[in-house]
Formats: structure tokens, sequence, C-alpha cells
């Protein structure tokens, strides 16, 4: 699916998070939003998925104007930052929610459900932690759980939150792989949120550099480095 | 390691006991749990026990007797349909002004975080008085409810008016801290999976804080069948019609009924020990639960 993000600006109270910006992201495209805190990377992720409404803009989803569609109708699947597992429930539980919060009409038989989720664990090669509860995972687990559990919606596209922002140095480097090969094989227009240069310019086809909630450059990651447009853009991929 | 072999052997070496850095010695420690035991003999067994102790020092059979009196059994029906009223009401409240402090954001927040507060900080007594203020014969509002055969002073319904006012910050309080420590990330994450507003309060916010709610509904009951000073201005103490528990209590104890008063104050005392240990039986069964929703 396509995503057109045409002049959307955001404010919160009297600060403005977001000024108008505009972005065209082609069917299938990896997209990273790279910028340091406060540059209003992850507000345009949560206006995409959803959990916030721009102030003013419109976000188009395959040429169709999606900026009313609530959060249940845009079907992004979304991986939080603090990965928000249900903590009350098992790992089975929790890749299934989805799919059983769906309508009776289109909701799959209990058979159906496990079937899937099965096969997301082993997707994320994690077939035996089916019965565990989050807490009892490790971080990157988790992460791969809520990975799971984004995808067991089959969703539109999937949107990532410093999906590996709070792992460590080793652990981040085998799930980027996981990331690229789980995008690779589901075709996903997938934009994730990041404020480390090296994630964005290793994973992404398309890299979207943020500042204070404007985008200062767009661009594949070799031609991000070899013609930073600014002063910003080129500190910040050096950095 | 190897430093220690080269040492001479004639040097013994006794085995240093190590401690580790939170642990006091022993004496600081007996110490500190004798005077943790004798302030919990004094200030809570040795009150429980002598309540019953008074109760019984004339036997079972007439202690039980006095419950039998038809103004106690009214005193308990009341008590039990006040608490039966004010604490449903009270939990749903509590859980609506949870939700909306702690998953929204929005103007005059704070203010009404210190409105939940204003039972805490009132004097019951004066919660009392304010109802009948409001309500009594000699308001506007109050007489039009007697001259329509709804009179709430002096009656059941002041009673569990001024009830839920006293006993309105319990749920809320004990949900507050845990639903503003679990964020709204899963109630988001939820709503991204497609599910509705309701069924995501259902299956996720609820279970989550299903713990909290239960303290919360313990406290909020045991509060409100124990309610005295506003209970007391509002109800008129009438024998047989408004008057609770903690009212009767009060009334057999001026009239030197004391075996009456004590084993009224036992019931009520029961009620609460019941409470209690249904407490501790369901944190004991669902530990691994409690332990997985970091409930401490």
């Amino acid at each position: 699916m396509n995503i057109e993000i045409e002049a959307i600006s955001k404010s919160f109270g009297t600060t403005a998070a977001l000024h108008p910006v505009s972005l065209a992201i082609p069917s299938g495209t990896l997209v990273a939003l790279l910028g340091p805190s406060g540059s209003g990377k992850t507000t345009l992720l949560r206006i995409l998925g959803g959990l916030e409404f721009p102030t003013a803009g419109r976000v188009l989803f395959d040429r169709t104007d999606a900026t009313g569609l609530t959060v249940q109708e845009r079907r992004a699947g979304f991986v939080f930052q603090s990965y928000a597992l249900f903590r009350h429930m098992t790992v089975f539980d929790n890749i299934a929610y989805g799919l059983r919060a769906r309508p009776r009409k289109t909701r799959p038989p209990e058979a159906e459900i496990a079937r899937r989720v099965h096969n997301l664990l082993e997707l994320i090669n994690l077939p035996d932690t089916g019965a565990r509860y989050p807490s009892q995972l490790s971080g990157g687990q988790r992460q791969r759980v809520a990975l799971a559990r984004a995808l067991a919606i089959e969703p539109r596209m999937l949107l990532l939150d410093e999906p590996f922002g709070a792992l460590d140095a080793k652990v981040r480097k085998q799930l980027r792989q996981g990331l690229r090969d789980i995008h690779d094989a589901t075709g996903l227009t997938t934009v994730f949120v990041t404020h480390d240069q090296e994630e964005a310019m290793e994973l992404a086809d398309l890299v979207v550099v943020m500042s204070m909630g404007r985008i200062e450059q767009v661009g594949k990651p070799e031609d991000i480095r070899a013609r930073p447009k600014s002063e910003f853009v080129r500190e910040f991929i050096t950095a | 390691m190897t430093d220690t072999l080269i040492l001479p052997s004639s040097v013994p070496q006794r085995p240093r006991r190590h401690r580790s850095a939170t642990t006091e010695p022993v004496l600081i420690k007996a110490l500190l749990i004798g005077l943790c035991l004798v302030l919990l003999t004094v200030l809570l067994f040795a009150p429980l026990i002598a309540v019953f102790d008074e109760a019984l020092q004339r036997g079972w059979a007439f202690a039980l007797q006095s419950l039998s009196d038809p103004d106690a059994q009214s005193a308990i029906r009341l008590t039990l349909l006040v608490a039966a009223i004010t604490v449903p009401l009270n939990a749903a409240f509590g859980i609506a002004a949870a939700w909306a402090i702690t998953k929204f954001d929005w103007r005059g927040k704070a203010w009404v975080i210190t409105l939940i507060d204003l039972p805490f900080s009132v004097s019951p007594v004066v919660t009392g008085l304010l109802f009948v203020l409001l309500f009594g014969a000699n308001s506007a509002l109050g007489s039009w409810l007697v001259a329509n055969g709804f009179p709430v002073v002096f009656a059941v319904p002041g009673i569990v008016l001024s009830t839920m006012f006293i006993t309105f910050p319990f749920v809320a309080r004990e949900l507050i801290p845990v639903m503003m420590e679990q964020g709204r990330a899963e109630e988001e994450a939820a709503l991204t999976l497609g599910a509705s507003g309701w069924r995501t309060f259902l299956t996720v916010t609820l279970p989550n804080i299903r713990w909290a709610l239960l303290y919360g509904v313990l406290l909020c009951n045991a509060r409100a069948m124990g309610e005295f000073g506003a209970v007391a201005v509002v109800s008129g103490k009438i024998r047989g019609q408004t008057t609770t528990m903690p009212l009767m209590i009060e009334m057999f104890y001026n009239e030197y009924l004391s075996v009456a008063a004590f084993t009224m104050a036992g019931v009520l005392a029961l009620l609460a020990l019941v409470t209690l240990t249904l407490k501790s039986a369901l944190e004991w069964r669902y530990a691994d639960q409690l332990a997985a929703t970091h409930r401490h």
C-alpha cells in the first residue's frame, strides 16, 4: 500500500509538533523516520497509525483519503517502543488478540487462529513460547512477539516506534536483519522511527531525516550520505 | 586466591562471616521486630480480642440474644443495604474517574484530582451537616423533596448519599497510581489491533487493574459499613429506621448494654475480618498472576 502525507501539521496546545510536512511513500518500501528526540518523528508515525489526528492536512492510503479513518479502521500493525505486550496474557493470547477482536463475521475459527499464531511464532523463531507470559521473556523476545502480534491482523502497513531502542547492541543487530527479512517476505510498506542514523542507513530503502517538526531531507541512504542537503543533516548522519 | 596460598599456614584463617549491605546486626533486628510486635499487640490484637471478650462475658447465648433485638436486626440490615448500594456505585465511579484521569488529557484534571480527595480532608461530621443544610427541611430543595414524599435527611437516601461521599476516594485513589504507572500503551496497542474502546477496557484495562480494584472495593466496603460521623448527623438516629450498626453500637453503649454493644461491634469486626481473609485467600490463590502483572 502506498502512503501519501499531504501538508500534515500537528500542534499540542500552543506548541507545534509538526509543521506542515509532505511525504510520499511508495508501496512496499521500508522507510526510516530519522531524527533526534523532539523532531516530530513519533508524532508523524502515530498520525499514520490513527493514534493522533493531525491539526491540518491529509493522509492518503492508496490514493484514497484516510485522514478520518479510526485507529481500528486503519489496520496498521503497530509496534510500540516499550512493546506494550498485554502483561496478563500469554504470548499466544497476545498474538491472537487482534484476530479474536474481529467482528464475528470476519473472525476466523479458533483452530485457524491457533494455526496462524503458530505460524507467526515460527516466523519470529520463538516456536515454543506460546504459553509463557511477557514478563518471562527477554527484551529481544518481547520485541519479536510484539512484531508477531502486529502481523497477526494482516495489516496494510507496519509501523514501528523505536523498535530496537531498549535492546543491547548485539540483539539489535540480529533483530535488524530479522525486520528486514520479514519486510521482504511480506512486502508490507513499513515505517520505523529511530534516532540511530546507523540503523536507519543500514536498514531502510528510504530515509526521512527530521528536525524540529520539519522534514530536512528524504532520500536513499547512499544519496543522503553523499549529498546532505543541510548542515543539520550532515552533522546528524556523521554523528 | 593465589595470594592466600603463599601465606604461611600457621596463621589460622578464620572464615569471616559476610553480611550483605542490606542486613542489620542481630540486636537491631530483634529490637525492631520486637517493637513492631508490641505495637501490633497493643494497637490491633488486644482491642480486637477485648471486643469479643466483652461480647462473650455472659456467654454465647446472651450475646446472640442481643442480636435478635428487632432494632439490632434492623441496624444490621440497614448497614448491609447501604454497603450494597454504595460499594458498587463507588466502584463504578472510581473506575470511571481513574480511567478519565490516567488515560486522557484534559483541562481541569488537577482540580478533579483534588476534588476526589476532598472527602478525605473534610471531617465526616461537616459532611453530614452539609447534607442536612442542602437537603434538610429548612432548605428549598429539602422541603420540596419532603413535600413530594422523598425525604433525604433523617432517612435512608441521606445515609446512602453521605456514605457515598465519604467512601468516594477509596477505589479511585487505589486505581490512579496503578493505572498511571501502567500508562496507555497497552490500550493503544489493543486499539491498533482493531479492538473497540469497550473491548479494550474489558480485556486489557480491567484485567490489569483487578487487584487494585479489589483492594479499593474492600477498603470502600469496610468504610461504608463502619462510617459513623456523617451518618450520625444525617440519619437522625431513629431506632429501627435510620440506625446503622455503628450508631446502634453507640446507643447500646450509652444505655449501659455493654454485651449488646460489644456483640454488635464483634459482628462488625467479623465482617471486616471475613473480607480480609477473602483478600488473603485470593492473593494466595493467584500469586503467579500477581507477580506477572507487577502488583506488589
